[in-house]
């Protein structure tokens, strides 16, 4: 991540210092600290009120965010946690399936209309998402083989299809606090998401000699790698 | 012995899971909020509160107060200004009313119209909806909340929830709502369907 020419512009960004990734310095404070400020700003009023007012941002902004700041998370596991959570976690398929059924709850319309206004789904929305979808994402995907993957991918993408096309053709509406042309935007949204997805997949089972996008065993990086559709 | 654990961890996952999805979706039958309003005032007809309301004539009267004995109720809300939906609501209503219209003349069956939009629909635009509508006197009235706070309670006691179009106009959950008589809310059923909700009371006589 450096382009040429732009270090002066990204001083002037930092304050005078050059940027430099900070994994030589502190990166699991860096990442934790990212995480508790993402997630505060997810839930600072005015960003919440701007998401969750059109379902589109609520399903394809909020939630995948919510998710990321759980995966940022991980980095705050620490290395004997993670060796005892492990031998409950073979190949990451306990985390992943967790992560699938906590996805599929949320692509829900009831779900997401509770969440708006019964607090205790506000409360299991933000925390339930980063804890038991982007943690345990985060902690499995490093572990976890090819054909581990290969299925929960398929599900992930599956899910996409499956919400996307009923939100998109639906001819009433299925969340009581929107309206349905927010709907069929959202279903578009999810069926492109799902569809950008599969591409990748494809492209990287195609282009990359069948193997997995990425190394299952890349334990140089205690958090694994950034994104779960690369 | 990882594999194991794993396989155990995985199956409480799972049994979780899957017991939290059938929680949320009242046993894999709705996963809507509508749809689930919908089973649970079947399965437990709800009480609802008394509010005042103003009818057309201008008179205002407890609502659904005290009733000729054996009196189903069936209720829908809407507001006056609406081109769309409820406009085609109105017609189903007059659709119903035909229907209904020996248990109606007997005093079995009653229709209401409930404005949410207080503001503007006054006794006299909820005249001009009945008058549209082919509303017989007496069969089918049209009424607003004559309290402003009591709109609230009324709209969550019939899970309605309203929101605006952006367009000056309101979306909402229209349906027939049926009252029992003794002044339960026992069914919610489609708005498109006015046979259904015909022999839902026609079977309750």
């Amino acid at each position: 991540m450096s382009w040429p020419g732009s270090s002066h512009a990204t001083r002037r960004l930092t304050g005078g210092r050059p940027w430099a990734p900070p994994a030589s310095s502190n990166p699991r404070r860096w990442r934790l600290g990212l995480a508790a400020l993402a997630w505060l700003c997810l839930l600072s009023p005015p960003l919440r009120h701007a998401l969750e007012s059109d379902m589109a941002p609520h399903m394809l902004i909020q939630l995948p965010l919510l998710a990321g700041c759980g995966w940022l998370l991980a980095a705050a596991i620490p290395a004997p946690v993670r060796a005892r959570i492990a031998p409950w976690n073979q190949q990451g398929i306990s985390g992943l399936l967790l992560a699938s059924l906590v996805m599929m709850l949320w692509m829900l319309p009831a779900a997401l209309d509770a969440a708006l206004d019964q607090p205790w789904m506000t409360a299991a929305k933000f925390a339930g998402i980063p804890l038991l979808l982007g943690l345990p994402c985060a902690l499995s995907w490093p572990q976890a083989g090819f054909i581990a993957r290969g299925v929960f991918l398929a599900e992930f993408v599956a899910t996409l299809f499956r919400t996307g096309w009923l939100y998109w053709v639906s001819p009433t509406r299925l969340c009581a606090n929107y309206l349905l042309d927010a709907q069929k935007t959202t279903g578009i949204g999810l069926l492109a998401a799902g569809a950008v997805l599969l591409a990748l997949l494809l492209g990287g089972l195609i282009w990359g000699g069948g193997r997995p996008p990425t190394a299952p065993a890349d334990r140089g990086n205690p958090a694994g790698p950034e994104d779960p559709g690369s | 012995m990882s594999t194991l654990k794993t396989g155990l961890c995985s199956l409480a996952i799972a049994a979780a899971g899957v017991g939290a999805l059938a929680w949320a979706t009242h046993g894999f039958q709705a996963y809507t909020r509508e749809g689930l309003l919908r089973l649970s005032v079947q399965q437990a007809p709800r009480p609802l509160p008394s509010v005042a309301l103003q009818g057309a004539d201008g008179q205002t009267a407890a609502w659904p107060g005290t009733r000729p004995a054996g009196q189903w109720i069936i209720a829908g809300f809407m507001y006056t200004h609406c081109a769309t939906v409820c406009r085609v609501q109105g017609s189903e209503f007059t659709q119903l009313q035909a229907l209904l219209q020996p248990q109606i003349r007997q005093g079995r069956v009653r229709l209401i119209s409930i404005s949410f939009d207080p503001a503007r629909d006054t006794p006299a635009a909820l005249a001009r909806y009945l008058l549209r509508h082919d509303a017989a006197p007496g069969a089918w009235d049209a009424a607003r909340p004559a309290r402003p706070g009591e709109l609230a309670a009324l709209l969550d006691a019939f899970g309605v929830q309203i929101i605006p179009d952006g367009l000056g106009g309101f979306e909402h959950n229209a349906a027939f709502n049926l009252i029992d008589p003794q002044g339960r809310l026992a069914a919610i059923l489609d708005w498109d369907d006015p046979q259904a909700a015909a022999d839902y009371v026609l079977a309750r006589q």
